[in-house]
């Protein structure tokens, strides 16, 4: 079920109107706060770019440690030994565990880095040239906040195997630092994916809106 | 832009939606049964139609808390290896991180992710819910509470620790022998109970029950 009912697409913004992007009510262009939710309005957001380039950049600076510094520490009796998350993964996929070695990969690294490329290509591109045609780059902006909250499946794998693993001398697991700046990262992401104004996107036929 | 408005006189402007995703402006319908409103353009979702969903909502909700309190009073998980044995709650996991100095901000955010955003954002829907399903008017600060647990949304994270735990015990497959405890199943369950949750509420017409201007 599409659309409702409206032939030619007109935008808030085009129609003198300011839209409410909690509660989806609009208000006259001049409006500063929604009447029926409280929220402060603005037609255009531009100062969430600089907001997701900074959210972004500390982002990326949490990631570098997160993969340079050991995620988990196992002691198995006498043999203690530190795995980054690279090498938690191959040690799964030498041990036979492919599938799951695979989901590490994916979500901690695959999904980090694309994350990182998809958010500073749509901050970048918003005040540019049409490059890729606005829907596909809408369509990379649902996927990077949908699947962005996944990367955190690895802080969980450490928390209940360090949690569980704490066997006297025979094994113990403990986690490393990477745990955290691993983490911070991707809460920072999340929250350079949510300060985004997607409605950017589409202004002037994908070119970006007038700066005003 | 005077001449623009006029097309949508100030007393009409009630009945339009604006996509908050991509700014396109429609003439709200509420759709029939089991339908769904999307933005044509973007695909986002604008308006879903549930018949007596408020109460449905809230029985989830509180379905949700109940489920917690299980959750985390009951054992979760036990290894048994050459005679050694432990066991771990989901309140130990997310403390895990409690002992490491400054990691145990870790533990802070994932008791958060996992236990105190369903859990609040579950009480926030009941406050808000509660007076309309019965028709009464919204409770004080109730516009706030729903803003809340909106914002909320993205981290609450019960469905990906749940995945969390299916990996953690590949890795431990090799080395011990895994018990599951009653709190792994409620915690299951509470995943599949969020998920309802979330899918029964219609943001749209909750705010419009919500509008201070009408009220």
């Amino acid at each position: 079920m599409e659309g409702t009912g409206s032939q030619q697409l007109v935008t808030a913004r085009e129609a003198g109107l300011v839209a409410c992007r909690r509660c989806a009510r609009v208000w006259p262009l001049e409006r500063e706060t929604c009447a029926r939710c409280g929220t402060r309005l603005e037609s255009r957001d531009w100062r969430s770019l600089q907001r997701v380039w900074a959210w972004l950049t500390v982002g990326i600076i949490c990631y570098i440690p997160a993969n340079l510094y050991p995620m988990l520490k196992t002691q198995v009796l006498f043999d203690v030994s530190e795995a980054t998350i690279i090498e938690g993964a191959v040690e799964l996929a030498t041990h036979g565990n492919l599938g799951v070695a695979a989901i590490i990969l994916i979500a901690s690294v695959a999904i980090p880095i694309g994350k990182f490329i998809s958010i500073g290509y749509l901050a970048w591109s918003v005040a540019r040239p049409e490059r890729l045609r606005p829907s596909q780059r809408h369509r990379l902006y649902h996927l990077v906040e949908f699947i962005g909250r996944w990367s955190m499946i690895d802080v969980f794998v450490v928390a209940i195997l360090s949690a569980l693993v704490q066997l006297n001398f025979a094994a113990s697991i403990n986690p490393g630092p990477a745990a955290i700046t691993f983490a911070l990262s991707v809460i920072f992401t999340m929250l350079a994916a949510i300060s985004f104004d997607s409605r950017m996107i589409w202004d002037r036929g994908g070119r970006g809106p007038e700066k005003t | 832009m005077s001449q623009t408005q006029d097309h949508f006189p100030h007393k009409e402007l009630d009945e339009l939606i604006a996509c908050p995703q991509c700014d396109a402006l429609y003439r709200a319908r509420v759709p029939g049964e089991g339908q769904r409103v999307r933005c044509g353009r973007c695909h986002a979702v604008l308006i879903t139609s549930k018949g007596g969903a408020y109460a449905r909502s809230i029985s989830l909700s509180v379905t949700v808390m109940i489920l917690m309190i299980g959750a985390v009073a009951f054992p979760f998980l036990a290894v048994n290896v050459a005679g050694f044995s432990n066991r771990a709650s989901v309140i130990d996991s997310a403390l895990a991180f409690l002992d490491n100095g400054p990691m145990a901000l870790l533990s802070v955010f994932v008791a958060g992710f996992i236990i105190a955003v369903p859990v609040v954002r579950s009480a926030l829907v009941i406050y808000v819910l509660a007076p309309l399903s019965v028709g009464r008017k919204p409770l004080r600060g109730a516009r706030w509470a729903f803003s809340v647990s909106e914002d909320l949304r993205p981290w609450s994270m019960a469905e990906i620790f749940i995945i969390g735990v299916a990996v953690a015990l590949t890795k431990v497959a090799d080395l011990a022998k895994v018990e599951f405890g009653p709190a792994f199943w409620m915690f299951a369950a509470l995943v599949i109970v969020i998920i309802a949750k979330d899918g029964s509420m219609d943001r749209w017409s909750i705010w419009k029950a919500l509008d201070r201007s009408s009220s």
